[in-house]
């Protein structure tokens, strides 16, 4: 088991096109890293970097301390899984788990070891002389996963490999990796495009976009403190509800005006550092769970309004009502004993605790 | 509303034929739409093999029916064993030759970028298209005793001439050779298609689970084309067993016969020499050395098949 370092790592193919436009992360030993962000940000790019089946144009990357930019895969010392799994088709489940043990020249009786161990901890072990053909797509994902296991690597690799499976196997599986990661500690890193998994999994979640980190942390911080409009609406789904809006300093304290007309107080604890954009247009963000129907008037800084429901899309545990500010769509979550019918215009409380003014130039959360 | 429906049914059943019936079922327009291969099928293979195996058992004047005389007859003369033995010596060497040479083929052009891989493929493809009896010709010249341009070529570098077709090795060896340069290509086309069809990321995870080349290759590549490795075997040996016009211009059969495959050994007997009914003994001994083969390759693929894929 190591650490991870990644420092100034350019990708640039040929015709001068740059994937990962040099990035910078460290990964502690035992952390479980995912790199998130939407199609062609660069986070496979990296994962294979890392994993050597990608050349490191630019920076280095080191695993436990030694940079390995000019070391095969074989000799890097990890493990990886991949989105189709790449189960060899010509060999028997045990036999696939055992390859890579086989050719480092394992005793025999050390790999039937591991494997039956890999396969107890998987659950797989009645499918152990079964060929990949015969087996779900959840036990072949468990199959790859367990030629990870097996080989004890310094770091595990994980290339979206819950993307082939069904949406209920996707949230099993996406357990049983957290549960296989908290018995064998193994340093992880895992891609994904879906914000869920990569909250739900995550030590720290690391969001790109374009080739660049946009910012790293731990899956609350994202969620709570976010440095970017992209992480703003990229983290939490239904995404954050971004309002074209604008700042006006009245009587001492500093107010947001929505396009239509609707006016909240900006919290006290917030003027100082909002005061910058006093007089200037922003977005104002809030998240659909922090946009609801009227309800613990007795707590600070919740503003009321009233608008009108343009859809309401009924969830059963919560309602999602969507409605349009001059095109900016907005997204609430109220609760589903609410009425609420398209049409008639009814009152929302937006608790102010949880909003964010964005600088739509630089993109980033002021 | 159940009865009206039923009452149509039984209407429209009324109307119709048996002979319609018959005509509109699935099967028979299959059969109808497969016929016209069946009828050419029937008139170019299957005719001429019952017609050989009624010819095997008649005597030279094709007046009596003597059994399997003739091939008891051919079992007996040391020119047919020799023609036997020559026959397995080519077939085994020159498919073996092309596998080898054609996989080393597939495995340059597969290296080669896409954007060049076209022209290469297209020049390697050339021996594989151009008429064997027209390009045997020109071996034929570049063998010839006295204006060999290999030869020429050999005695630049001060290595002596080399009696291509005169020497009974040598004519061996230049068969085969030819054979070779003939038959590679298709070799290389179908194990290029082969490597193609490998998944990358079964070499990357090899590549990560700690396979060198060579392993990959061993360990992925080969298992993954056995299939078609077997296939394109048993299909070489099956046209190099039957091979009839490399032989027919490069030697003849000679010299002293000892060149002589089934094919041309069954033409030099069956109409050179005017024993149609020993010819046809020949060239029906191809088919248990070759039945039995295919068996054993078929049998494997299928059981294959079912397990992976």
């Amino acid at each position: 088991m190591a650490q991870v370092s990644i420092r100034k790592v350019v990708k640039a193919y040929e015709g001068g096109v740059q994937a990962v436009k040099g990035i910078d992360l460290e990964i502690a030993d035992h952390e479980f890293v995912v790199l998130v962000g939407p199609s062609g940000c660069g986070k496979s790019t990296t994962l294979r970097m890392i994993a050597g089946l990608e050349e490191i144009t630019g920076g280095e990357i080191a695993i436990g301390g030694t940079v390995v930019n000019d070391i095969p895969p074989r000799d890097r010392d990890i493990a990886m899984v991949f989105q189709n799994y790449a189960l060899y088709p010509h060999m028997s489940v045990y036999e696939n788990m055992a390859f890579g043990l086989t050719l480092r020249k394992f005793p025999k009786e050390e790999i039937k070891r591991r494997v039956e161990n890999a396969a107890r901890i998987l659950d797989i072990t009645p499918l152990l002389d079964r060929k990949p053909k015969a087996l779900s797509g959840g036990q072949r994902q468990r199959v790859a996963m367990g030629r990870a296991i097996v080989r004890d690597p310094k770091v595990f690799l994980f290339d979206e490999p819950l993307s082939n499976l069904d949406a209920k196997l996707r949230v099993q599986m996406r357990t049983e990796i957290k549960k296989v990661h908290q018995t064998v500690k193994t340093t992880t890193v895992y891609v994904t495009h879906d914000q869920v998994e990569a909250m739900t999994l995550a030590d720290r979640v690391v969001v790109m976009n374009h080739g660049i980190i946009e910012q790293v942390g731990p899956p609350q911080e994202l969620y709570h403190h976010p440095k970017t409009r992209f992480v703003a609406g990229f983290i939490g789904s239904p995404a954050m509800n971004f309002i074209p809006a604008r700042v006006e300093n009245g009587s001492g304290a500093l107010r947001v005006t929505l396009p239509n007309g609707i006016t909240v107080p900006v919290p006290e604890s917030r003027t100082a550092r909002y005061q910058t954009a006093a007089g200037r247009e922003v977005l104002f963000g809030i998240r659909p769970e922090h946009l609801t129907e009227v309800k613990n008037l007795d707590r600070d800084n919740i503003a009321v309004f009233e608008l009108t429901p343009e859809v309401i899309e009924p969830m059963g545990m919560e309602t999602l009502v969507h409605l349009w500010l001059q095109g900016a769509e907005v997204c609430c979550r109220i609760d589903p004993t609410t009425p609420a019918e398209p049409g008639r215009p009814m009152q929302f409380a937006a608790d102010l605790n949880h909003m964010h003014l964005i600088d739509p130039e630089s993109g980033k959360v002021l | 509303m159940s009865a009206s429906g039923a009452t149509m049914t039984a209407g429209r059943t009324e109307g119709v034929t048996s002979l319609q019936r018959f005509t509109r079922r699935r099967s028979t327009i299959a059969f109808l739409m497969t016929l016209p291969l069946i009828a050419v099928i029937g008139g170019l293979v299957v005719y001429p093999a019952g017609y050989a195996m009624y010819l095997s058992t008649l005597n030279r004047r094709m007046t009596e029916f003597i059994g399997l005389e003739q091939f008891a007859i051919l079992l007996d003369t040391d020119t047919f064993w020799m023609v036997i033995a020559q026959s397995c010596i080519f077939a085994v060497s020159a498919v073996l030759l092309k596998a080898l040479i054609g996989f080393w083929l597939a495995h340059m052009l597969h290296d080669i970028p896409a954007k060049g891989q076209r022209k290469w493929r297209g020049m390697l493809l050339v021996p594989w298209v151009i008429p064997p009896a027209l390009s045997t010709l020109g071996w034929w010249w570049m063998f010839d005793p006295s204006y060999s341009s290999i030869n020429y070529l050999l005695n630049v570098f001060a290595v002596p001439s080399v009696p291509w077709l005169g020497e009974p090795w040598w004519a061996r060896t230049s068969v085969i050779i030819v054979n070779v340069w003939y038959g590679a290509p298709f070799f290389m086309i179908m194990y290029l298609a082969a490597l193609k069809s490998v998944p990358e990321q079964l070499y990357e995870a090899a590549a990560i689970d700690g396979a060198t080349g060579f392993q990959r290759l061993r360990y992925v590549t080969l298992p993954m084309m056995r299939n078609i490795i077997s296939i394109t075997v048993l299909f070489s040996l099956i046209v190099t067993f039957a091979n009839y016009d490399i032989v027919r211009v490069l030697t003849n059969g000679g010299p002293r016969d000892l060149t002589h495959v089934f094919a041309t050994y069954a033409f030099q007997v069956g109409i050179l020499s005017g024993n149609v009914p020993r010819g046809a003994a020949v060239s029906l001994f191809m088919f248990p050395l070759l039945a039995i083969f295919a068996f054993f390759v078929l049998r494997g693929v299928t059981r294959r098949n079912k397990e992976e894929s």
